[in-house]
């Protein structure tokens, strides 16, 4: 166990000082490329944060819907496999409800801005 | 880059001076953002009276297609005469150079007044007025280009949509990582393929706001025609409403400022033809997944080194937009 602060804490204070004190003293070029390097941080944050729950949750998933037990990559080459072969496909059970939660984990961390994502939460909400 | 320290401004001068009449020669060199295979360089000729604004496009050295889909600066000058017969705005190609010119392999053209940065096409005043119009305007020249006698056409490519698909195919398994997103859109794609006895057209490839040249009256050129191809034409009006293209703007599905039934109407209109709407959608579904999978391999240059800036890396956590746009097109919620 490490000592405070947390690695989401010392990402987020990097992308703040980016952001708000490097950033100002830059122009052109240097300037968006900064912006760019803080939204990079604030990925790697949300992924700190987000990402070790819904690891175990998407590879319980996987699981389930393959009937057989493994690490999160081989499970996730194993369902490629399966839907190019045609074994697996929306008619599925579990499929639809599987791509769908894991993409929507996926863009929390990306690019929760998205238009895209936006809207599915929206659709999500209603569904 | 100061005046006379570039190497291809005194050539340049030459080959202006030469074949532009009326020049004495040039002025304003610079190179435009953008292209790294192809170089976009900004220009004024001189004349007695009013300068004249120019643009050259040269791939340095003379150098080959570096893309094996890119057509080479030879044919996109050609393309871009035929296109300015059928009625596409375009610019007018005012000298195409030859190996003796000495700058490289490319051409000349004039350089249009307007605004490509998709961002400001959507949000600026100036363009309120235009942004009504531009979806049918779209369709219209979309049913010019594709009117153009594939006779006249120099050699190009013939790509269909088996081939698209497996050109794509291909580069997302070399890369490597699994997407079950991507596997089920390449499943969908395969069996929902346009039938064999499709008519093939010109096709632009790269039709999409970012690559119009727009004023406040509207579409002035259609510009990047590297990717130029022979294929169904229903690829253009499909790629223009790829989610990407519309910049936020989410309920204009045609490059985020108008509607699929204005770029329709304007298509039918201009005598391109009856619009099929689940073919359009065909290749919205594979030009949404031909983007994610350009996302994708820009990781390997990351992660090669060839390109090591965080632009270039972030670009990869980006190919996850399009795996939600796929499904709210393949597996909708609602």
């Amino acid at each position: 166990m490490q000592d405070q602060p947390t690695a989401s804490e010392l990402v987020e204070a990097v992308a703040d000082f980016i952001r708000n004190h490097a950033m100002p003293q830059l122009q052109g070029h240097a300037a968006f490329h900064a912006r760019v390097a803080a939204n990079a941080l604030d990925i790697v944050k949300r992924e700190l944060e987000v990402a070790p729950a819904a690891n175990t949750e998407e590879t319980s998933r996987l699981q389930s819907l393959l009937g057989m037990e493994g690490l999160l990559e081989d499970l996730n080459r194993e369902l490629c496999r399966r839907i190019e072969a045609g074994e697996v496909g929306l008619d599925t059970p579990g499929l639809k409800d599987h791509l769908w939660r894991t993409t929507l984990t996926k863009l929390s961390i990306d690019q929760p801005n998205y238009s895209g994502y936006r809207r599915a939460l929206d659709e999500e909400a209603k569904s | 880059m100061a005046g006379g320290s570039n190497p291809i401004e005194a050539p340049l001068a030459e080959v202006v001076k030469t074949h532009i009449k009326g020049t004495t020669g040039i002025s304003g060199l610079k190179r435009l953002s953008g292209g790294a295979s192809q170089e976009t360089w900004s220009f004024d000729a001189t004349t007695a009276s009013e300068p004249v604004p120019l643009i050259l496009r040269r791939a340095p050295g003379g150098a080959r297609p570096p893309s094996e889909t890119a057509v080479g600066l030879a044919t996109e000058a050609k393309l871009i005469e035929l296109a300015g017969a059928a009625g596409v705005p375009v610019p007018t190609v005012r000298y195409v150079l030859a190996k003796e010119d000495d700058v490289g392999d490319g051409f000349i053209m004039n350089r249009i007044a307007g605004e490509t940065i998709a961002r400001k096409i959507l949000r600026d005043d100036e363009f309120a007025n235009a942004r009504p119009k531009l979806a049918r305007q779209c369709g219209e020249i979309l049913a010019k280009l594709h009117s153009i006698d594939r006779a006249t056409l120099p050699p190009l490519r013939i790509s269909p949509a088996e081939s698209e698909i497996a050109q794509y195919r291909n580069i997302y398994k070399a890369h490597g990582h699994p997407h079950p997103v991507f596997e089920l859109t390449l499943r969908w794609l395969t069996d929902n393929m346009p039938p064999p006895g499709t008519a093939h057209t010109l096709v632009h490839g790269d039709f999409r706001n970012g690559n119009l040249m727009i004023g406040p009256d509207g579409v002035r050129a259609v510009l990047d025609w590297e990717i130029a191809h022979v294929g169904d034409p229903m690829e253009d009006l499909g790629w223009i409403c790829v989610n990407s293209w519309r910049f936020g703007n989410i309920d204009q599905p045609v490059g985020g400022f108008g509607t699929r039934e204005d770029m329709f109407d304007g298509y039918e209109a201009a005598g391109g033809g009856r619009v099929d709407p689940d073919r359009v959608k065909f290749w919205e579904v594979l030009g949404t997944l031909k983007w994610g999978i350009m996302c994708t391999i820009m990781v390997t240059a990351f992660k090669t080194g060839a390109d090591r800036s965080v632009e270039r890396a972030t670009i990869g956590r980006r190919s996850s937009e399009t795996e939600i746009d796929l499904l709210r097109l393949l597996a909708p919620l609602a």
